[in-house]
């Protein structure tokens, strides 16, 4: 047990530790989704307001609907920056000392998962406070309900991050992931339009989004941070992390072997 | 957002479970929203058309711009039922009650006439030529003064309401719609639909004191169309309704200076207080719903659903 808490202390410092040393890399990671913001969505008709889709109350601008969203997309992309941490790992030759401590390997790969999920969180309310400062300003209890959503779906695609480095061999591979997991993940979701907006222009496209985890995650914190409660979001994306931990611990299932480039 | 609701909510006291009466253009109905819940509670089916819409001033009965049926309608507001017709002239739209508590002052927008209505007669007592296309109306707190605005000549018409007879002509911008007499009767501030300025008056030399101009970011300068206004408490702000901009402006009534903007929903038309003036709810006519406002936090709270083409909205209290 004492072991276990040593090596999460050890797992979770060492995410910090990256963190910490990696400025740059918290502010492109606040950068991004900034830009969307403040850029794309001020282009974008924001002034004459959304219909009215739960759990809003009244009309709001663009830029008040974008920003689970956005905070979705913080999520995604520390999901995926651990994971191309973890190819780097391997490639470094650190993952096999990690990965060879004597604990189960579920603990490894969970410790793993906390220490990215806690610094995506704390990434999601600095930009949160941003966007305040820039007058998008929520309800104040929304900003503590939304803590457990962040976490769900934070693990979640942490977790989609995980799996997915186990099946990368090389960092090279790593713009693949870009193109086909970060970019359809984002596009086809609820973050940057309305479900029924979708369903506007094709059934289909409105089909993938709805089946999208990535909508599920969104939906659930834009449900949170309006203290709004959305059953459907919170089970399919209990569900997907599940999927996506289970994925990640056959992908390094020690009985398979390591698998090797 | 929800927070300024829970303090909206809580700024209701329980007790009483005042209404907000909207007049729905083309349904031709009225939805009730109960302010307590924010929901419609009942639709009321009246005549044509209906528009301009006030209580009398024990709230015992409605006075309704059937517009199309070219009457001005009274309604027990208890039972919803249709008391009697008003004769109004043809196409009244807006209309005024006088402080006495029995003359309607009522533009007659196809006719270029307003009309002035003994209630209890139920007759016309005067008709007064104006200009085309009358249509906002207004009397000043001490009754002397009538006010009608006409869209088509741009002008406010100032009557003596002791002669019937106009006593001065001031020119607005293009497309008047609404006034108001404020600080007491000393102003009267216009709204030009058009123009997108409010224009506002000195009542004792009926010379322009300001106008105000208003820029919505984001929203082309033709879209921005003031239209109806009310006044919060003290007359210390002014809500303004932009029309298709789907916003309200917060005017500082001090300096003339616009505070805020708030969004609301698509072509938002009149509004109306409700008892302590804590909320303001607009008239969205495209999106067909009415927006409450937190007064005190400028927020918009909830956007309730009524019939097609809300158009006015009037404040009963329910005890």
């Amino acid at each position: 047990m004492r072991a276990a808490l040593i090596a999460l202390r050890a797992v979770v410092a060492r995410e910090a530790l990256r963190f910490v040393h990696q400025r740059e890399r918290f502010v492109a990671a606040l950068v991004r989704p900034l830009v969307w913001l403040l850029v794309f969505a001020a282009g974008f008709r924001a002034a004459l307001g959304l219909s009215i889709t739960p759990p809003y109350q009244t009309y709001i601008t663009y830029e008040t609907y974008i920003v689970p969203g956005l905070l979705g997309m913080i999520l995604l992309f520390n999901g995926m920056q651990s994971s191309l941490s973890l190819v780097y790992d391997r490639e470094m030759g650190s993952m096999k000392v990690l990965l060879t401590a004597p604990l189960p390997r579920w603990w490894l790969l969970l410790a793993k998962l906390m220490g990215s999920t806690a610094i995506s969180v704390l990434q999601a309310y600095v930009f949160l406070a941003i966007a305040a400062a820039f007058g998008i300003v929520l309800p104040l209890w929304g900003y503590v309900a939304a803590l457990p959503a962040l976490v769900l779906a934070g693990l979640m695609l942490g977790a989609l991050g995980l799996a997915l480095s186990s099946f990368i061999r090389q960092l090279e591979n790593f713009a693949g992931v870009m193109n086909f997991v970060i970019f359809p993940m984002f596009f086809l979701s609820s973050a940057l339009y309305p479900l029924w907006k979708m369903a506007e222009s094709s059934e289909l496209l409105h089909d993938i989004c709805a089946a999208n985890p990535f909508t599920h995650a969104v939906e659930l914190i834009r449900f949170a941070l309006y203290l709004d409660w959305n059953g459907w979001a919170l089970l399919w994306t209990s569900l997907a992390m599940l999927a996506f931990g289970a994925l990640a611990l056959w992908g390094y299932d020690p009985a398979r072997g390591m698998r090797r480039g | 957002m929800l927070r300024a609701c829970l303090i909206a909510l809580c700024a209701v006291s329980p007790a009483a479970a005042d209404e907000i009466w909207v007049s729905n253009e083309k349904d031709d109905t009225i939805s009730v929203i109960d302010i307590e819940t924010l929901e419609v509670v009942r639709t009321i089916p009246v005549g044509a058309r209906p528009r301009g819409i006030t209580f009398s001033k024990d709230h015992s009965v409605l006075y309704l711009c059937a517009s199309d049926d070219d009457a001005v309608q009274v309604i027990d507001p208890e039972t919803g039922e249709i008391l009697h017709d008003l004769p109004s002239g043809e196409d009244p739209e807006q209309f005024v009650l006088h402080p006495d508590d029995r003359h309607l002052y009522i533009a007659n927008e196809d006719d270029a006439i307003t009309t002035v209505v003994d209630t209890e007669t139920r007759r016309v007592v005067a008709q007064i030529d104006v200009g085309i296309e009358p249509e906002g109306m207004a009397v000043s707190p001490d009754g002397k003064i009538a006010i009608t605005t006409s869209e088509t000549t741009n002008m406010a018409h100032w009557i003596d309401t002791g002669t019937q007879q106009l006593f001065a002509n001031t020119l607005v911008d293009s497309r008047p719609r609404h006034a108001e007499f404020v600080k007491e009767g000393s102003e009267l501030w216009v709204s030009s639909e058009i123009g997108g300025t409010v224009t506002v008056f000195d009542v004792a030399t009926q010379a322009e004191k300001a106008k105000i101009d208003f820029e919505v970011q984001g929203v082309h300068p033709d879209r921005v169309q003031p239209v109806g206004f009310e006044f919060a408490n003290g007359d210390s702000h002014a809500f303004v309704a932009l029309g298709p901009s789907n916003h309200v402006a917060v005017v500082n009534a001090e300096t003339y200076e616009v505070e805020d903007y708030i969004l609301v929903g698509r072509r938002v038309w009149h509004m109306e207080f409700n008892r302590d003036r804590s909320l303001l709810f607009t008239t969205n006519g495209v999106s067909g719903d009415v927006t409450v406002i937190d007064v005190a936090a400028r927020e918009p709270v909830k956007t309730i659903k009524v019939g097609r083409f809300p158009w006015g909205a009037a404040f009963r209290p329910t005890d």
